[in-house]
C-alpha cells in the first residue's frame, strides 16, 4: 500500500516536473521571439521606411499625373509612353548620354584601373604610397571635385586653356571644336559630355584600382613563380594567371561602372546642370528637373523607376556575359 | 632565377621602368589639382589669373579663408555637416550592431533570409527613395531639419554597416556567449558585457565608412535641405560658387575647408578605410 503510494506521488512529481520545464521551454521560447524582435526593430524600421517602402511608392506614383499636393490623376503608363515620345523631354537622350559614359568607363576608365592594380599587385617599392595616392580623389566630395574642375576648364583663366595657350595649342582646338574666343569645354555641345567625363575618371579610378588590386594581391603566390619557373613573361603572367583569376572582380567593377554611369548626377549636376542644349544631360539630372522645375512628381517617379529597372537589368545581363565566358 | 628587383625578372627591367613612369605620371595627374586647389586658396585673383598660375603663392592671402568662414558662412555649414554626420554614425551603429547580434547569435529560423534581406540596400540606389521620402519629410513639415538628412542617410549606410559587422561578429567564438550564459547573463546582458566591447574595431570600420558617406552626399541635401541656416558642406560650397563667380580665392578656401577633414582622416587611417571600401563590393 505505502508502496503505491510512494509511486504515485513520484509520478506526480515527475509530471508536475515535466510540466514546469514545459513551461520554462515556451517562455524560454517567447523571451527568444521577444528579444530578436526587438533587436531587429531600429534596422527593420529604418530600411522598410526609407528603402523598401519608397521603392513600391515610386512604382505607384509613376502611374499618376501629380504636382506633388494636388489630387492625384491615374494615367496608367502614359508617363512611361511619354518619357520615349515626347519632343520637350529628352529622356532618351539622357539614356543615351549615360550609356556612352558607361561605354567610356568600361573601356577607357576600367582598363586604366586593371593596369595600374596590376602594376601594384605584384609587390613593387612605394606600393603602400602609390596606392593611397590613387585612392584619395574617392574620398573628396563630388561637389568639390565638381568645382575644382569648373575652375581647371574655366574659358577665360582655367588651368587649362592658360596652359594651352603657353603652348600655342588653344587656337588649333578651337579650329577643331569650333569656338570663338576661348575652348567652351563644358560649354560646347560637342565636346561637353567628354569634358565632364574626365572628372569622372579622374575620381573613380582609384576605386575601381582598389578592387583589383585586392583581387591581384589575393592571387597565390605559388601560381604566380610557378608559372614564371616555366619561362612565362610578366605579361604573361597577368595574361594567363592573374586576370583568369580575378574575373570575378573584373565583373563586380564593371557592374559597377555602368549602373554608376546609369546613376551618374553629382558631377553632371555641378559642372553643366545637363547643360549645354541638353548635351550632357542624363536620367538623374533630368529627374531633379521633372520634381522641382516643373513639379511633376509622377513623372520624376517613372525615372526613377525606370533607373533602378535598368541598374539591375544591366547587372544581370553583365553576370550572364561573365558566365557565358567561363 | 635571378631577379633584379622584387617581382620583376632580370630582362624586365624596361617593363620595370615603364611601370614606374606610368605610376609616376598618374601620381602627379591625381595630386596637381589637388596641390593647385591648395595653393589658389590662398593666392589674390591677380596671381589665379596670370602673374602665377601654378606656383605657390608669392603672398600668402590667409584672408580668403576668414571670407569663405564669414561671408561664405562655411562655419554653418562645417557644424550642420559634423552634427548629421556623428548623428547618423550613431543611429547606424546601434540599428546594424543590434540587428547582426539578432542575425548572428541567437538561433532562429529565417535568420538567414532576414541577412539576404537586409544586403538588398547594397544594390539599392537613392533615387528610388528621393520622391516619396520628400513626399514624407513635407507633410510631416521635416524638410530642413537635421532629422531629414539622418535618418535616410543611416538607413542607406545600414546594408553595408551590417555587413562589416557580421564579419565581425561571426569571428567572435560563440563559446564566449555560453560561458556568459553560465554566468547568468541573458540575451542582453551578453550583447551589452560581451559583444559590444569586443565589436569595437567593427564599430570604427563602420564609422569612418559612414561618415565618408554622409560627409559627402549631396542628392538628398541639395534636395531636403535647401535652407541656408540648415545646409551642409556640399550644398553650401555649391551655393557659394554660384554667388562668387569672379572671386576665386574664398572658393578655393572653401573647397580646402570641406576637404581637410577627410584627407586628415584619411592619412592617418587609409589601410582602415581602404579594407572597408573592398569589404563592400567584394561580399556585395
Amino acid at each position: 500500500m505505502d508502496k503505491m503510494k510512494e509511486k504515485n506521488k513520484t509520478a506526480e512529481v515527475s509530471l508536475s516536473a515535466d510540466a514546469i520545464s514545459e513551461k520554462i521551454k515556451r517562455r524560454n521560447k517567447i523571451y527568444k521571439g521577444v528579444s530578436v524582435f526587438l533587436f531587429l526593430t531600429p534596422a527593420l524600421i529604418l530600411f522598410c521606411g526609407v528603402l523598401i517602402f519608397p521603392i513600391g511608392a515610386s512604382i505607384y506614383y509613376s502611374f499618376f499625373d501629380w504636382n506633388g499636393f494636388g489630387t492625384k490623376t491615374f494615367v496608367g503608363f502614359a508617363n512611361y509612353v511619354e518619357l520615349f515620345t515626347s519632343q520637350i523631354i529628352p529622356f532618351p537622350l539622357a539614356l543615351k548620354n549615360s550609356l556612352l559614359l558607361a561605354v567610356l568607363s568600361v573601356f577607357i576608365q576600367l582598363p586604366l584601373s586593371l593596369a595600374l592594380a596590376l602594376a601594384l599587385g605584384r609587390g613593387i617599392k612605394g606600393e603602400r604610397f602609390f596606392l593611397s595616392v590613387f585612392f584619395a580623389p574617392v574620398l573628396i566630395s563630388t561637389v568639390i571635385i565638381g568645382q575644382l574642375w569648373l575652375k581647371i576648364y574655366n574659358p577665360d583663366y582655367g588651368l587649362l586653356n592658360s596652359f594651352l595657350r603657353q603652348l600655342g595649342l588653344e587656337e588649333k582646338i578651337m579650329a577643331l571644336t569650333g569656338d570663338i574666343k576661348d575652348v567652351l569645354w563644358l560649354g560646347n555641345s560637342k565636346i561637353a559630355l567628354g569634358a565632364a567625363f574626365v572628372p569622372i575618371l579622374w575620381q573613380y579610378v582609384g576605386y575601381h584600382m582598389l578592387l583589383l588590386y585586392a583581387g591581384v594581391k589575393g592571387v597565390p603566390v605559388e601560381l604566380r613563380e610557378a608559372a614564371m619557373l616555366d619561362g612565362a613573361s610578366y605579361g604573361q603572367v597577368n595574361r594567363y594567371i592573374v586576370i583568369p583569376h580575378i574575373k570575378p572582380i573584373i565583373k563586380i567593377s564593371v557592374i559597377f561602372a555602368v549602373t554608376g554611369s546609369l546613376k551618374s548626377f553629382d558631377l553632371i549636376w555641378v559642372l553643366t546642370n545637363g547643360g549645354p542644349l541638353h548635351a550632357t544631360e542624363v536620367p538623374s539630372t533630368l529627374m531633379i528637373n521633372m520634381l522641382f522645375l516643373h513639379n511633376r512628381y509622377g513623372m520624376g517617379s517613372t525615372i526613377a523607376v525606370l533607373l533602378i529597372a535598368l541598374c539591375f537589368l544591366f547587372a544581370v545581363l553583365i553576370s550572364a556575359a561573365f558566365r557565358k565566358e567561363d | 632565377m635571378e631577379t633584379t628587383t622584387k617581382g620583376f625578372k632580370k630582362t624586365g627591367t624596361v617593363v620595370a621602368v615603364i611601370v614606374y613612369c606610368l605610376l609616376i605620371l598618374w601620381t602627379l595627374v591625381n595630386l596637381f589639382p589637388i596641390y593647385w586647389m591648395f595653393t589658389f586658396s590662398l593666392k589674390s585673383n591677380d596671381e589665379i589669373y596670370g602673374q602665377n598660375i601654378i606656383g605657390l603663392p608669392h603672398k600668402f592671402l590667409w584672408e580668403n579663408y576668414k571670407t569663405a568662414a564669414h561671408t561664405g558662412r562655411m562655419g554653418l555649414y562645417f557644424t550642420n555637416s559634423v552634427i548629421i554626420a556623428v548623428a547618423t554614425i550613431i543611429l547606424t551603429l546601434i540599428a546594424a550592431v543590434m540587428a547582426t547580434y539578432a542575425m548572428s547569435r541567437i538561433v532562429w529560423k529565417g535568420r538567414k533570409l532576414m541577412n539576404k534581406f537586409f544586403m538588398l540596400g547594397l544594390t539599392i540606389p537613392i533615387h528610388s527613395s528621393i520622391v516619396p521620402v520628400y513626399i514624407t519629410l513635407k507633410k510631416l513639415g521635416m524638410l530642413n531639419s537635421y532629422q531629414a538628412l539622418i535618418v535616410p542617410y543611416a538607413a542607406f549606410s545600414l546594408a553595408m554597416a551590417i555587413l562589416i559587422c557580421m564579419g565581425f561578429m561571426d569571428d567572435i567564438p560563440i563559446q564566449l556567449d555560453e560561458a556568459a550564459r553560465i554566468d547568468g547573463c541573458g540575451l542582453w546582458g551578453t550583447f551589452f558585457r560581451i559583444i559590444v566591447p569586443l565589436m569595437l574595431p567593427a564599430l570604427s570600420t563602420v564609422g569612418i565608412y559612414t561618415f565618408l558617406q554622409c560627409w559627402n552626399e549631396f542628392m538628398f541635401a541639395n534636395v531636403f535641405n535647401t535652407k541656408e541656416f540648415i545646409r551642409t558642406l556640399p550644398v553650401g560650397i555649391q551655393q557659394l560658387s554660384g554667388q562668387h563667380t569672379t572671386q576665386w580665392g574664398p572658393i578655393g578656401a572653401a573647397l580646402v575647408i570641406a576637404t581637410f577633414p577627410t584627407l586628415f582622416v584619411y592619412m592617418l587611417l587609409s589601410k582602415k578605410i581602404q579594407s572597408s571600401f573592398m569589404a563592400g563590393a567584394i561580399k556585395g
